[in-house]
């Protein structure tokens, strides 16, 4: 479906390319291949008409590509072919991967210095844009969609349970009792679920937690980080889920997104649901027949310096080198209109991905957005709850893609009860550094 | 025996008549199987700025990882379990067919799984048996079994080779009905004569005669297992959990095309044709000849 889908576009675009030569003074075409399906895919689109229609020199061409892994691929083999499109939206873990293609990509802070873009790198959020930047704080990319883990909670389930609908849990200690209370009364099969294990329980947990991922900043500063995943801290928390899954308090959704955590939470399955705040529009919409709290993530209460802050998920555009001059121009003209605080706040309300810029912020303040939308700034409030730390700032490895794959086995590993949390976490670690050092060794 | 030799006259026409095969070979296999080659002794960046060749390296580095011989030792089991489940399935319905039920109503049934695209079998299925939405895991949980192929290994590992082996039902049975009925029914007749049996009968008459057919299929099904099977196992499972449905092929994909790291992905893909050229040589000289045409 999806090919068919690319083929029908790419059928489209062929027309429509043919038709603006046919005009003496054709625009710009700017191509842009994104992941985003769905309603996110239907607002996009609806973004890109309403910049085409403010002005008359360029003509952006959006592109879905399909998932993230295959948006990402499909730009680096037509860069290899030399078809490569100007812009590509990258999820947070190609990251790595994009930044030590130092010949392929146009760093976003140089492209606006050429074009001489009216852009303001200081007004975003620099939890934000701590991901995205180089080690001289240049802006490499423009973010885009970002996100971060919340709690959902099931207010209708919490009632029947005899617990306060409005007071999520705040610990894990509470998300235990929680969950035994709920489970005791009938009120629910299950106390809760989760999707991606790996940002979620482990690389967000530990953020949130001030523990350190990886050595050298998470890998911010520098190729020849590692990572440290398997502390105290984190072994204690799988500890936990495996325990919290015997006794039924928990339930796996499945690895990478965790595809069965939103039908047990839709479903009234699970009570306590952790998941994107980016998932707001499709809980809205499928929680038709209870209401639905918002909470930060749990965290432990015993460990010194939590909650700290949480970090992002998601997306961020890359531009791509080896186009028309005209083409960059046109870029950094868009990038411009896409960051300004009304398009932001528009995107940001729609689709529940934080506001990238403080302006966002505070125009959605100003229009009393978040009174009327209880749990909206829930995301913003977390990753901007303390300064972020070395171990919070984000995360960045070589091979990332495939050493979110190692937690996930690791993880089944670990519930099926062949390894211990340890011996899971330590099979992380040394897996995962495998796999690093060699894109150390790839890229040097 | 005679043989008829033909000799052409004209040098350059036979060579003329070849050349659109010999293109088309060298466009569709010589030339990206070369390419494959040459990539599997180089390290690249995914966007091919860097560059260096190491001989050997990924070949070495595959026979280290934990994963890729996990990977074979998944492919093993995965396609002799198909090639067998598939093979025994569509005989005994073929078998059935030919003697009990001779309606083309029910033969009819049983081809459509054969039109259904794999992913799209693979979709049906990944609905069947899902853990939290599917009728498989509950009706197994009905008799006291816990099916979760999200997480157990074994249970996947059945799931996987239950729905690729599904789609070749099908095109098997159809094979061995054909077979069956180009057997002559005087064969089997004179055989009850002499006073066999009909188990008898099955092995010493139909068995020996449906050879050429079954080893046919044999040859076929061993590639569909190898290859085909991707579109099921990535709607299905994606080659987890902890890997334990991870094929040869399914890795190709995902070094290659998700992970981006091509060497690897090229190497694997030599090691997969050389394996391919091996078991087809086997079947050729050692199995073929116990084959009666």
């Amino acid at each position: 479906m999806t090919h068919l889908n690319t083929w029908l576009r790419a059928a489209a675009m062929t027309g429509a390319l043919a038709a603006s030569v046919g005009v003496a003074e054709a625009k710009t075409q700017i191509t842009w291949w994104h992941a985003m399906e769905g309603e996110l895919g239907g607002k996009l689109e609806e973004i890109v008409k309403k910049y085409n229609a403010s002005q008359d020199q360029y003509e952006v061409v959006p592109t879905y590509k399909g998932t993230y892994p295959e948006t990402m691929t499909a730009a680096i083999a037509a860069f290899r072919a030399g078809q490569q499109p100007d812009i590509v939206q990258v999820f947070e873990v190609g990251t790595g991967t994009m930044m030590a293609a130092k010949g392929a990509i146009y760093p976003v802070y140089q492209l606006m210095q050429d074009a001489g873009a009216n852009f303001d790198p200081k007004g975003f959020l620099s939890a934000v844009v701590g991901y995205y930047t180089d080690a001289d704080g240049n802006m490499l990319s423009m973010p885009f969609n970002s996100s971060t883990p919340i709690l959902y909670y099931n207010k209708d389930v919490f009632k029947k349970a005899g617990l306060d609908p409005e007071q999520p849990p705040k610990t894990w200690g509470d998300v235990e009792a929680f969950s035994k209370t709920i489970m005791d009364s009938g009120a629910a099969k299950c106390g809760f679920t989760t999707g991606w294990i790996s940002w979620v329980q482990l690389e967000n947990f530990s953020a949130w937690h001030n523990q350190p991922i990886g050595t050298e900043q998470n890998g911010i500063g520098g190729m020849d980080a590692r990572l440290t995943v398997n502390g105290p801290v984190q072994v204690k928390h799988w500890e936990n889920l495996k325990k919290w899954q015997e006794s039924g308090l928990f339930q796996y959704g499945g690895p990478v997104g965790g595809p069965d955590a939103p039908p047990k939470f839709y479903s009234q399955t699970c009570a306590m649901y952790m998941n994107s705040s980016a998932s707001r529009a499709s809980v809205m919409n499928n929680a038709k027949d209870f209401k639905v709290g918002f909470g930060m993530l749990p965290y432990y209460d015993d460990v010194e310096g939590a909650p700290q802050n949480s970090i992002i998920g998601g997306a961020t555009l890359w531009v791509l080198q080896g186009k028309p001059k005209d083409d960059y121009k046109g870029v950094a003209d868009f990038f411009a209109f896409l960051s300004s605080p009304e398009i932001q706040a528009e995107w940001h309300q729609f689709s529940g991905y934080l506001p990238i810029t403080r302006a966002a912020y505070e125009l959605g303040q100003t229009q009393g957005y978040y009174e009327k939308n209880p749990g909206s700034d829930v995301g913003i409030k977390q990753i901007t709850l303390h300064e972020p730390t070395e171990n919070s700032k984000g995360l960045r490895f070589g091979n990332y893609v495939q050493v979110r794959d190692v937690i996930d086995q690791e993880f089944q590993a670990l519930l099926s009860g062949q390894k211990t949390a340890q011996q899971a976490l330590d099979s992380v670690v040394s897996r995962g550094n495998a796999l690093i050092e060699q894109f150390q060794q790839a890229n040097e | 025996m005679q043989t008829k030799r033909t000799v052409f006259g004209n040098c350059v026409l036979p060579y003329l008549l070849l050349l659109p095969q010999l293109a088309v070979t060298m466009v569709f296999f010589i030339w990206p199987a070369g390419q494959a080659v040459w990539q599997s002794f180089l390290q690249q960046d995914p966007f091919g700025l860097r560059t260096s060749f190491v001989w050997f390296r990924n070949y070495e580095r595959l026979f280290h990882d934990p994963n890729y011989l996990n990977a074979l030792g998944v492919t093993v089991v995965f396609s002799i379990s198909v090639a067998v489940l598939s093979l025994g399935l569509g005989l005994i319905l073929a078998v059935a067919v030919d003697r009990l039920v001779k309606t083309r109503l029910y033969s009819a049934l049983i081809v459509w799984p054969y039109a259904v695209a794999p992913a799209v079998g693979g979709v049906l299925w990944w609905f069947m048996a899902n853990p939290t939405i599917g009728v498989v895991p509950y009706l197994l949980r009905l008799v006291g079994y816990d099916w979760n192929h999200a997480l157990s290994p074994t249970d996947a590992m059945i799931f996987v080779v239950v729905a690729s082996s599904w789609k070749q039902i099908s095109y098997n049975f159809l094979f061995f009905v054909a077979g069956l009925q180009a057997i002559p029914g005087s064969l089997r007749e004179a055989a009850a004569i002499d006073g066999a049996g009909p188990v008898k009968r099955f092995f010493t008459i139909t068995v020996p005669l449906l050879s050429p057919t079954s080893f046919f299929l044999l040859v076929v099904n061993t590639v569909y297992a190898l290859f085909d099977t991707f579109p099921v196992i990535d709607a299905t499972t994606k080659g987890n959990p902890q890997q334990s449905t991870t094929t040869l092929v399914y890795k190709v994909y995902q070094d290659g095309f998700i992970a981006l790291d091509l060497g690897s992905s090229a190497a694997q893909s030599v090691i997969l044709m050389l394996i391919v050229v091996l078991l087809t040589v086997v079947q050729f000289r050692w199995v073929e000849r116990r084959v009666q045409y």
